[in-house]
């Protein structure tokens, strides 16, 4: 699995879902009206920066809090290719895997990264490259990188139907 | 090598013949619930999933909880959605008015038994764990793959061992167990692990403190908090539930990643600070604070035990006139006893307003949002920026007794103190 895309920089640590993706707006159910809404709590001008193929780089613990899956659909909705960081909090990082968003975790790549800093990663090899230079991320287990391989959990169950 | 019960649990049910923390096995689930944010989510990950048939409709619980009662059209909407959802799939749908908060709901109607595999579309479904199970939030996509297949990807987790010793003191209860675990290895400190609560001072520890200590274990980033079965457990469900179940204990040479102790003789009442549950301190240490919003309630506090705690505090006083204290029940069953115990009557004539069991104040979707530069001392799980309203509002988090007291006194105070 390959992902590339201009760098968006998350600051700070234990960032939470709530500040992602506030409350009050998870009575909606459709990604597309998710978008809006992404780091509403925390700097809604990061938005702005969603142009194109874009690459978060977040810090420790990211994601903790709640099981909302709008924060991950809404990043997919916005073109977030994959997500680097120093730490993922559990079910953040699960529902990543599933949406086939990839959550790899790099501390030196997130270190090295700046606002626009080109980025690619390399699941399967285990690099994240930061304009130019490459940085070893800790390594995806092989049940998650096979499911991001396969696009994630729908194209799993359908695999799965259709075998059945 | 022995296995902890996580381990045991998750070998049970599972096809693997062995576990070690880090392996990855498809978990079987006896429980698959979701609410009206979570469950809508899922049924379009189902249909994408090219499928509407439900793996064991008798293993699904669906509860409107979140956004109920309807706030407005949007949330009446997936509602609704919810509803006939359930009504289509043949499964049990807890209607507002028929059910309450979905992990208190569950473990009262005995849906939870000691080691079953209990997941949910809310991070707070490792409040389950206080009955000995293994339960896990997920988010809506995995709920989808578990309504469809009744299993999940897991991860073996390694268990923490928290050994709860001594005597608990008057105004502390399991909140403060929980608080200061959290305080002790921070909101990431529990990831990839479950906490395993042993020791002479889980005894003390009633069915109600124990479901708080194992709500807030995903805000140290675990998966859930586990408390083996005993005589508490099965006095509890004795009359409650006719599955069948085992209690589980971990072996005597099960490996453990971490230990840490909590001792009752030397912990007194905790909150914890705005904007992040790991803030803990001793209420002595934040005495004065302003507070303009008591809430007793959410799937963490709003049991008999937490409504009792309030009552006791808040008798014969008058709520102070700074501040507004909302009392939310969890159940319809907890309201009714309640009402039964004249506690309903104590907490009114102090100048609470009681509300219908709800999330909503809890994760600031309705009824008890905060105003920019409010504080609030709130019984819920979580205190993160924005969390109950404004952004610019702090929430700190304690127990029913510090939060009815501060809700007399108008500031954050000693219990104690308001009990003289």
């Amino acid at each position: 699995v390959i992902a590339s895309g201009k760098a968006v920089v998350v600051p700070g640590k234990n960032i939470d879902t709530d500040v992602l993706y506030p409350g009050i707006y998870l009575n909606i159910d459709d990604p597309e009206l998710m978008k809006p809404y992404l780091f509403d709590g925390l700097d809604p001008a990061l938005r702005d920066q969603l142009v194109g193929d874009t690459v978060l780089v977040v810090g420790e613990n990211f994601g903790m809090g709640s099981s909302r899956e709008h924060v991950p659909l809404a990043m997919k909705a916005w073109g977030v290719r994959c997500v680097v960081g120093s730490s993922f909090a559990r079910i953040f990082y699960r529902n990543c895997i599933n949406l086939a968003l990839p959550a790899i975790t790099c501390p030196a790549a997130v270190e090295a990264a700046k606002p626009g800093s080109q980025i690619s990663v390399d699941a399967a090899a285990g690099t994240v490259t930061v304009d130019g230079r490459e940085f070893v991320a800790a390594p995806v287990p092989p049940f998650m990188l096979e499911m991001l391989e396969r696009g994630g959990l729908i194209p799993w169950a359908q695999h799965k139907l259709a075998r059945s | 090598m022995g296995y902890t019960v996580a381990e045991k649990i998750l070998l049970a049910h599972s096809d693997a013949d062995h576990v070690e923390p880090g392996q990855v096995v498809m978990v079987r689930c006896d429980v698959v619930l979701a609410n009206d944010v979570t469950g809508p989510v899922a049924f379009r990950q189902m249909e994408k999933m090219g499928t509407s048939a439900v793996f064991d409709p008798a293993k699904v619980v669906m509860v409107a909880d979140h956004f109920a009662p309807a706030k407005d059209e949007r949330s009446a909407i997936l509602i609704k959605r919810l509803k006939d959802w359930s009504l289509a799939h043949g499964v049990v749908f807890y209607d507002q008015g028929r059910g309450g908060i979905e992990h208190t709901l569950l473990v009262q109607e005995g849906w939870v038994v000691p080691g079953s595999v209990i997941v949910g579309g809310d991070s707070h479904t490792c409040t389950h764990g206080a009955m000995g199970a293994f339960s896990s939030g997920l988010g809506s996509t995995d709920i989808a793959y578990c309504l469809v297949f009744g299993e999940f990807w897991q991860a073996v987790p390694g268990t923490i061992q928290v050994t709860v010793s001594g005597e608990k003191g008057v105004f502390v209860t399991g909140k403060d167990v929980i608080l200061a675990v959290i305080g002790q290895i921070g909101a990431g400190g529990g990831t990839g692990s479950v906490l395993e609560f042993v020791g002479p001072g889980v005894q003390s520890l009633s069915i109600d403190e124990r479901l708080a200590v194992a709500n807030l274990a995903v805000e140290a980033g675990s998966e859930t908090g586990i408390f083996p079965a005993d005589e508490k457990t099965a006095a509890y469900l004795d009359g409650r539930t006719d599955k069948v179940w085992q209690p589980v204990h971990s072996d005597p040479d099960a490996s453990y990643s971490r230990r840490i102790a909590i001792d009752f003789d030397r912990l007194g009442p905790l909150v914890a600070k705005p904007h992040n549950p790991e803030n803990v301190v001793p209420v002595s240490e934040i005495v004065g604070t302003p507070i303009h919003q008591v809430v007793v309630g959410n799937c963490s506090n709003g049991t008999m035990t937490d409504l009792r705690q309030a009552a006791q505090m808040v008798k014969g006083k008058r709520v102070h006139e700074r501040t507004r204290m909302i009392v939310v029940p969890a159940t319809q069953e907890i309201y009714r006893q309640a009402v039964k115990e004249g506690l309903v009557d104590i907490l009114v004539e102090a100048g609470a307003s009681i509300s219908t069991p709800t999330c909503g104040p809890c994760f600031g979707g309705h009824t008890g949002a905060l105003a920019p530069g409010e504080n609030a001392l709130a019984t819920i799980n979580r205190n993160f920026k924005g969390r109950s309203g404004s952004p610019d509002a702090c929430v700190y988090l304690g127990n029913a007794f510090v939060a009815a007291a501060a809700a007399i006194a108008g500031e954050i105070v000693d219990p104690a103190e308001v009990a003289s």
